[in-house]
């Protein structure tokens, strides 16, 4: 594999070299369609990276090519030779703000977002410009010894705790998605929170500096070390436009003993697009994981935000809302996987399909033998707004010991006309109707959002609701 | 000249099922009316038409607004245009805060033709008025942010119902056994709030079984429902005469449309008699 490499310096390497890659800003890269060994290397070189993490790329890339794709879930019909692997960011600028769909433009009018945010989701601009807000609370964190950076600086800043972690929690062959994102992964958070850290106020990726946002590929590790607390803000509710049709992100968590974590997602993908994400946690003895996690858009979405319980007292809670519109399958859910005695989880799960849309909940409880004393609660709704749309349920128990406490709930319900009627009895029209109920039926997980979120969220639900957005 | 809600010859059928049998009923605003009759005789049948209720075929008959027929209208568009329900059995919204609710439909019945996604009403007027009015009814501020009718008592959705009539001052409102789930306080209370919130402003249909609302709220005309026509029509003796003798003389005077009564009944899926 490495002579490979040489070898390869007259097919292109050797020609990057010229250019000075440590500020990779400068870098001339050609981005090319398809996938090999020999464009993951560039990748890697391209980034200046050390060899280990090179290493890892084409280790990963092997995994990739071995692995089927998963017979479950949704459809995907992609080639995966025909995609960019790695775009630059200033490959991203290259794109103009004519480049963007009007029915884009349009919803970020509604929502209301600033001239300058509105570049940067669309992918006309690399990055949001937020350094004045960052300057200070980059100062703050670093006073604590807290690491907030992109995933490649952290790599070069920050070498030795990566390898240490990256790829541990979700291993390159944990499936083809997994393997694929290890091999050309780009971008993404890296935060270290050292002991006894708490930060009191969510971190976004908006403020980071240097971020390659609109990655096809994001990396996300998160450390967070003992009796430390962190909240993790990750995506918007405005819709990412892309003209690329795959992301697959991996976001591996640590959330060590006393510690708490909580990681919350809202996207909003263009129709187009597959999005299928690995995310999971570890969470060690009296510790608290949470995801939150909400998905609008997409042709396929496939998540399953997991948190493994390593030690006694480990607690996971896994908040999901997914809708899905004409055209989209969502196929989201939870992992909770207790490893230990005294282990608590809980996953609520929340789906609306509208429009011919289809939502599965596909969830994951599994009690190891020996995890006495443990308790896993499930509950997941699902709200169908017409006769055309689809919702299903996939709940998997695997309870290996007995002295537990396992509830599964499941409900599925339709868009009551008596429910309409009441509310259009008093002025509302039909679409704000049934766009009221809806934003009743996920309120119970919107009030965990972050104010803001929520105000877009439920917003953004009502623009669905329209039929304004996709 | 003095606005009405006018229903002539009014024929209404569920999944093929006649219910209301040619009901012919005028309302001018400022008047109260009282509308019995004994259960299932298609009084609730009548107000949800007259709201626009989706599941109702209108075989026959007009309902008119000043003259315009509003059959074709949705409930939405007859609540801008000044019609308000109480329900008999009001629905549950859950994870929708009452005063997140009112005020869009407050908000809506005030400005008719606002548009998806304008504006609504400040947010600070909104709660001054609301609050007055909660304050008005006896209600407990912490209900603004309870969510709709869930978890309600019986009790409390009807007074729900009453702020909701409070906050859209309708030209006419059906009041459909807004008593029902009263406590004797609660519902002296109501009746004396529908008078204040109605005055000689608003034209009121109440349907009930008991005199306590009509105490506040004396009907100018009081009506007898019988398997789904109006057969009589009086003062407010007959409201008197009713509550204390109940129907069986009314159906000696009116054997036709009893014999409609018990074959409606003996055919609905739900036997109404017994039901309270
Ligand atoms: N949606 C429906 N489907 C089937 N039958 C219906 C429906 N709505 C009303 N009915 C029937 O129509 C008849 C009249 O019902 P309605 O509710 O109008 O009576 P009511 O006079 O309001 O009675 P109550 O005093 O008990 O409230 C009943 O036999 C009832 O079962
Ligand atoms: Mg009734």
């Amino acid at each position: 594999m490495a002579t490979d490499l040489i070898a390869s310096d007259e097919t292109g390497i050797g020609e990057i070299n010229k250019y000075d890659f440590v500020t990779p800003s400068h870098a001339v890269f050609k981005a090319r369609r398809g996938l090999n060994s020999q464009i993951v290397a560039e990748i890697s070189e391209m980034k200046g990276e050390p060899r280990w993490m090179r290493d890892f790329r084409l280790n990963s890339l092997k995994l990739f090519e071995s692995r089927p794709l998963p017979r479950w879930g949704g459809d995907i019909a992609l080639d995966f030779q025909d995609i960019y692997y790695y775009l630059k960011p200033t490959d991203h600028q290259g794109k103009t703000w004519d480049d963007v769909p009007a029915e884009i433009k349009e919803t970020f009018d509604k929502l209301g977002i600033p001239e300058a945010e509105k570049k940067f989701l669309a992918g006309v601009k690399a990055q949001f410009e937020s350094e004045v807000v960052y300057g200070s609370l980059k100062e703050d964190l670093a006073k604590k010894g807290v690491i907030f950076t992109d995933t490649d600086t952290a790599v070069r800043e920050h070498g030795d705790l990566v390898r240490e972690y990256l790829g541990t929690i979700i291993p390159p062959g944990d499936n083809k998605f997994a393997a694929l994102n290890s091999a050309v992964w780009s971008g993404g958070s890296f935060i270290y929170v050292p002991k006894g850290v708490k930060i009191e106020f969510p971190l976004q990726a908006y403020f980071r500096i240097n971020a390659e946002r609109m990655g096809q590929f994001e990396r996300t590790l998160i450390i967070v070390d003992e009796g430390a607390e962190v909240h993790y803000v990750e995506g918007c509710t405005a819709p990412m436009y892309s003209t690329e049709s795959l992301h697959s992100a991996v976001v591996e968590v640590v959330v060590r003993r006393g510690a708490r974590c909580r990681y919350t997602t809202i996207q909003n993908w263009a129709n187009n697009i597959y999005n299928l994400v690995t995310k999971r946690a570890v969470a060690y003895g009296d510790s608290l994981m949470e995801w939150i996690d909400g998905n609008l858009g997409s042709r396929l979405t496939m998540k399953y935000p997991a948190v493994y319980m390593m030690e006694p007292g480990a607690r996971g809670e896994i908040l999901s809302i997914a809708f899905a519109s004409k055209g989209q399958h969502q196929d989201a859910g939870a992992k909770v996987v207790h490893c230990a005695p005294h282990t608590k989880s809980r996953i609520i799960s929340k789906s609306i399909s509208k429009n011919g849309g289809r939502s599965s909940y596909r969830g994951l409880c599994k009690v190891q033998d020996g995890a006495i004393g443990s308790k896993s609660n499930v509950v997941c709704d699902a709200l169908i707004l017409d006769p055309a749309s689809r919702s299903d349920t996939y709940p998997y128990i695997e309870v290996e010991e007995q002295d537990v406490h396992v509830e599964h709930e499941a409900s599925v319900s339709r868009i009551g006309e008596e429910q309409l009627f009441y509310l259009q009895s008093r002025g509302l029209t039909e679409a704000e109707a049934s766009s009221m109920i809806v934003s009743g039926f996920i309120e119970p997980l919107v009030k965990e959002l972050p104010m803001e979120y929520a105000v877009e969220m439920n917003r953004l639900i009502e623009l669905q609701m329209e039929g304004s957005v996709g | 000249m003095l606005e009405t809600l006018k229903i002539t010859n009014l024929h209404v059928a569920v999944e093929g099922k006649p219910i209301l049998n040619g009901v012919n009923l005028t309302i001018r605003r400022g008047e109260v009316h009282a509308l019995m009759g004994p259960n299932g005789s298609g009084k609730s049948t009548l107000a949800g038409v007259i709201m626009g209720h989706p599941s109702y075929d209108v075989s026959e008959g007009t309902i008119e607004l000043n003259g315009d027929n509003i059959l074709e209208w949705d409930a939405s568009e007859r609540a801008r245009a000044g019609i308000f329900m109480a329900f008999q059995r009001p629905m549950a919204i859950p994870g929708v805060k009452m005063a997140d609710f009112l005020r869009h439909a407050t908000t809506n019945v005030r400005n008719p033709n606002r548009k998806e996604g304008e504006q609504l009403i400040p947010m600070r007027e909104f709660r001054k008025e609301l609050r007055e009015k909660m304050a008005q009814l006896k209600m407990d501020e912490e209900f603004a942010r309870r969510y709709v009718n869930d978890g309600f008592s019986g009790g409390e959705m009807k007074r729900a119902e009453i702020l909701q009539l409070a906050m859209l001052l309708p030209k006419f409102a059906i009041l459909d056994e807004t008593d029902s789930g009263l406590d004797v306080d609660a519902v002296k209370l109501a009746s004396q709030s529908i008078a204040e919130i109605g005055g000689a402003e608003m034209g009121i249909l109440i349907i009930t079984h008991h005199d306590r609302l009509l105490e506040h709220n004396v009907p100018d005309f009081t009506h007898v429902m019988l398997g789904g026509r109006i057969v009589e029509t009086g003062g407010v003796e007959l409201a008197r005469e009713l509550y204390t003798e109940g129907y069986e003389k009314v159906r000696e005077r009116h054997p036709e449309d009893a014999a409609v009564e018990k074959e409606m009944s003996s055919t609905g899926k739900t036997l109404a008699a017994g039901v309270a």
